[in-house]
């Protein structure tokens, strides 16, 4: 299976890099690689806002644009809403975000 | 004849294992965990002779049931009853007991009344009102868990977030307990539910007209949302009845079956005491190990291929939740209750499209109690033997008398 290295940086500035599987959500490989704080409580169905992360700016184009479903669940995100937010869940791991460099809030609920 | 309707199927594979396992039947309710092993165990998709429905109790066939809701349709009901070939007893779910693209529009709707942008307008309010309800109950000392915490509390916070009226509020608990028993088979619980039922449906269908809803609820926010066009005026009641029958006892059911957990493993009660802010995922584990709601039935559209055997067109197929939630092969040591387990994935609160849209506000009560217990409890003991509550699809106790010290 074709993997796709993305770099997770925690709230403590940790940083953890993964090769994740293409295909999967940004929120299904954090999991999978035990990459803490990403709750996830929805299981990626797009429920609970509990997946948010911040997207490095550089890579927001590069994503499929926020849906109206995401845009009204980001306004109930644990932590401060920025314009880089998203829903882990929400994003497909794919070659075209080799290098992705992605900052998970210090909470989500 | 046969009480189901459903054809006595003579082209049922061969291949496919036929248990007598009834999962409907008290036998079962007092301890299902052999009876959902021995399914998991004869194979991926399982046929019940009882009720002459195909069963899925392994995690993998589960999640992929939820997961096509255009093969697994709930529009022909999501219990036992199809509603092709019998009446419904009472008008279907607008959501559901609905298919897309029907139920799109719909569960639009109660999603962004029941958001997260909305869960932190109301958290200060739930908060205050479990700490309220403990404090309470510690000055008691000694109480009955399940009627004065499990219920109590979400009878406290659920029915005026929702607006209604105070007058009848005793009437919620047994419609609900009725529409969860209806999902069921033709049994004692489904009959005698029925039979009793048109108090609670006249009180239940009177509360949901907008009038009878108190400004700034999840009732008037649904009829609002009938101006704006997205749904019709005669739709939003039916919508409002969806929370009337969802949105309580199922919180009951899950606010007991974490305070149960709690009473019985003492070790995950002191790292809960330890460390309140686990009291989400506690609570978020208790859902996963007790499944509060158990069953659930689709209808296929098609002829389908799953794990291996092909289910005909027509035929009603149970999802064991509780089953997938301890099944081995996806939860390492799935029988004991660990509050830090990483329980995304579990099907509880079902998976897919349908996926319980109430889930933040069950979340936010379980979260609420679980924080007031470990913040001002010492000590949880049972005082005398559970006693267990039956019901087609829920899960749950009727009694748990407990003592309580302060921290
Ligand atoms: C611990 C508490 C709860 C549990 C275990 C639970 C469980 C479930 C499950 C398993 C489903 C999926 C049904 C299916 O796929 O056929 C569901 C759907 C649903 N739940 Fe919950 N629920 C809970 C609390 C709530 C609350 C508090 C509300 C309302 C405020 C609610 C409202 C609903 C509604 C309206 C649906 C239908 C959604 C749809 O079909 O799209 N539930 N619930
Ligand atoms: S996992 Fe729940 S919204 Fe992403």
């Amino acid at each position: 299976m074709a993997m796709t290295t993305i770099t997770f940086i925690h709230a403590d500035n940790r940083s953890e890099t993964v090769e994740a599987a293409d295909g999967d959500s940004l929120m299904m490989a954090a999991l999978s690689h035990g990459v803490d704080g990403i709750v996830a409580e929805c299981g990626g169905n797009a429920v609970c806002a509990t997946c948010h992360v911040y997207v490095d700016e550089a890579w927001a184009s590069k994503l499929d644009p926020v849906t109206d479903d995401e845009d009204a669940l980001l306004d109930g995100t644990a932590a401060e809403r920025r314009p880089n937010s998203r829903l882990s869940c929400q994003i497909k791991i794919q070659p075209a975000l080799a290098g992705l460099v992605i900052r998970i809030p210090d909470r989500q609920s | 004849m046969n009480p189901t309707g459903l054809s006595r199927d003579a082209s049922v594979a061969p291949d496919i294992p036929h248990l007598a396992i009834d999962p409907f039947s008290y036998g079962f309710f007092d301890d299902p965990y052999p009876a959902h092993q021995e399914m998991r165990e004869a194979g991926p998709v399982v046929y019940l002779d009882a009720w002459n429905v195909y069963g899925v109790a392994r995690y993998a066939e589960v999640y992929a049931v939820f997961n096509d809701p255009l093969t697994f349709c709930s529009s022909r009901g999501v219990g036992l009853s199809d509603f092709a070939k019998e009446k419904p007893w009472r008008p279907p779910s607008l959501i559901l007991e609905a298919d897309p693209p029907a139920h799109t529009r719909t569960r639009a709707v109660l999603s962004k009344v029941l958001s997260p942008a909305v869960m932190k307008r109301l958290r200060d309010g739930f908060m205050a009102a479990s700490e309220a309800k403990i404090d309470e109950l510690l000055a008691r000392g000694s109480f009955d868990a399940i009627p004065d915490l499990a219920e109590a509390y979400p009878l406290s916070v659920f029915p005026d977030a929702l607006g209604l009226k105070a007058k009848g509020r005793d009437h919620l608990i047994p419609y609900a307990s009725l529409v969860f028993n209806a999902f069921g088979p033709p049994n004692e619980l489904r009959q005698q539910a029925i039979e009793r039922s048109a108090p609670h449906q006249a009180y239940v269908t009177e509360q949901c007209q907008r009038d009878n809803l108190a400004p700034g609820g999840f009732g008037a926010c649904i009829h609002a949302f009938s101006d704006a066009g997205e749904i019709t005026p005669a739709e939003a009641p039916l919508l409002v009845r969806s929370l009337l029958s969802a949105g309580l006892d199922t919180t009951v059911y899950g606010i007991g079956a974490a305070i149960y957990c709690l009473a019985r493993f003492p070790d995950q009660w002191q790292r809960l005491r330890a460390d309140p802010s686990l009291a989400r995922n506690a609570f978020e584990e208790a859902v996963r190990f007790e499944s509060p709601v158990q069953t659930f039935f689709r209808t296929t559209t098609r002829d389908v291929e799953l794990g291996g055997v092909t289910i005909p067109q027509g035929e009603k197929v149970l999802m064991f939740l509780g089953s997938a939630n301890r099944d081995p092969r996806r939860w390492e040591q799935p029988d004991a209750y660990d509050i830090t387990r990483k329980v995304s994935g579990h099907v509880g609160f079902g998976s897919g499209i349908h996926m319980c849209v109430g889930q933040l506000v069950a979340r936010l009560e379980g979260e609420a109690v679980l924080t007031a217990l470990a913040r001002k409890v010492g000590s949880i003991t049972m005082s005398a033997e559970p006693v267990r509550r039956y019901n087609n699809t829920l899960r749950g106790l009727a009694s748990l008398p407990v003592t309580f010290t302060p921290a």
